[in-house]
């Protein structure tokens, strides 16, 4: 999905000068845990999170991810914008909440990033199956 | 980014017309006339060289130009029979061989001129330029950038290949400063940099960034400072994280996803949330984890590029 459908379907807004709206990405993940983002995520994800300081910006540099959007209305310090300017990674900005932003770029036709080995092997232990 | 990729390429047009000079574009090879020869003359220079005007030289001077407007002129008014010297403009706009092409293209610009006459500092003339020769001396010049990038590109991707020793191995190091959460990340940034240049398969670059990445926080978050050291060899990376922090009492508890002694204000940052070392462990294929408390961590990682 083109960066500008995924603003269309949020009625969301750039944050970051000069977006390539022709970008594409290939699937979503909503997290707020770095951690997460860093063990779900795959080239060519779009992030929402509703975490704004700068290491959101590392932490989707090192994972590939190729955007990233601010959820419920939240506008990200200005060295977070710096650094994704820098890093050539666009900033979007949803005022809806992360269950919402997700929702509607899910319904539209972006797919989730799938699942982490390890937490499915837990899920397993845990529940069998 | 289309935008920014735009604006790149005519910055980098911008730079050529200041750094190219104009003899490098201008044409050596002159027809020229003199002021004595006819309008006759003049056309069938025009006719043979198939051009649209030429300098008139007078004993290496440069007197005047004559176009095919002037030719044009000279007959619909009847006068081929008079001189070049008569129908010719004469003190023309020259440029100096030496000065930069942006002049020249101010100059055609300023003027609605198609070529300009190049002399050199002893107001001899050496050439003539045309906006076709700029326009073309300045697509070749970006054809060898252009080359040139490919170059540097195929000899990061081979650069094992090319180097001929029985162990090769090139390696990072990094300091990484205690509590820095404006610079954190800089390290696995740097090194992620170097392996893409290094033509490391994408996915491999990705899972060594990750890895190092959450290594360099938990440095961060839990030590007063420490180092990362990444060595290259042609078929595996060996990242290695050393800190002299409080060291880790219970090794096989911190492996266990979820479990941490973050404080709040880390997790505020999204981190703290006992995932890091499970992360490490799912990116890289063999680590091993030393620690002792009171005196630091040491953790190798070790990733196949191969």
């Amino acid at each position: 999905m083109k960066l500008n459908k995924v603003l269309e379907h949020i009625e969301g807004k750039a944050i970051t000068k000069n977006v390539d709206l022709d970008r594409e990405v290939q699937m979503g993940c909503g997290a707020d845990l770095m951690s997460d983002v860093l063990a779900f995520t795959h080239n060519g994800t779009l992030l929402l999170s509703g975490l704004t300081n700068p290491q959101v910006v590392r932490a989707a540099e090192m994972a590939g991810v190729e955007a990233i959007v601010f959820v419920r209305g939240k506008i990200p310090p200005p060295e977070t914008i710096a650094l994704a300017e820098e890093r050539g990674i666009p900033l979007l900005a949803s005022k809806y909440t992360l269950f919402e932003t997700c929702g509607r770029l899910y319904q539209a036709g972006l797919p989730s990033c799938g699942l982490f080995e390890l937490t499915l092997r837990r899920w397993h232990d845990a529940f069998g199956g | 980014m289309l935008g920014s990729g735009v604006s790149r390429e005519v910055t980098r047009l911008q730079e050529l017309a200041y750094e190219l000079r104009v003899e490098q574009a201008m044409t050596r090879d002159l027809v020229t006339v003199s002021p004595q020869h006819t309008m006759t003359e003049f056309q069938q220079v025009l006719r043979i060289h198939r051009i649209s005007g030429t300098p008139v030289v007078e004993s290496a001077k440069m007197v005047g130009i004559i176009s095919i407007e002037d030719l044009i002129k000279a007959l619909t008014v009847h006068a081929m029979d008079s001189t070049v010297g008569e129908k010719m403009t004469p003190n023309p706009v020259t440029i100096y061989a030496d000065e930069p092409l942006v002049h020249a293209v101010s100059e055609f610009h300023r003027y609605g001129f198609g070529r300009l006459p190049v002399i050199n500092r002893k107001d001899e003339l050496v050439g003539i330029v045309t906006e076709g020769d700029i326009a073309r001396l300045m697509l070749r010049q970006l054809e060898v950038d252009y080359r040139k990038e490919e170059i540097r590109r195929y000899r990061a991707s081979h650069f094992f290949q090319d180097i001929v020793a029985d162990q090769v191995a090139i390696v990072f190091g990094y300091h990484v400063v205690a509590q820095d959460f404006e610079g954190a990340g800089e390290a696995a940034s740097n090194l992620k940099q170097n392996l893409t240049r290094l033509g490391i398969h994408p996915q491999i670059v990705r899972r060594v960034a990750v890895a190092t990445y959450e290594a360099e926080m938990n440095i961060v978050i839990y030590t007063s400072g420490g180092e990362i050291v990444a060595e290259v060899r042609p078929n595996q990376i060996a990242v290695e994280a050393l800190d002299k922090g409080m060291g880790i009492s219970n090794i096989e508890q911190a492996m266990q996803p979820g479990f941490s002694t973050a404080p709040r204000w880390v997790q505020d940052m999204g981190f703290g949330a006992g995932m890091g070392l499970p992360n490490i462990q799912a990116c890289v294929d063999h680590m091993k984890l030393e620690s002792k408390v009171g005196v630091g961590t040491h953790l190798h990682m070790t990733f196949h590029t191969q």
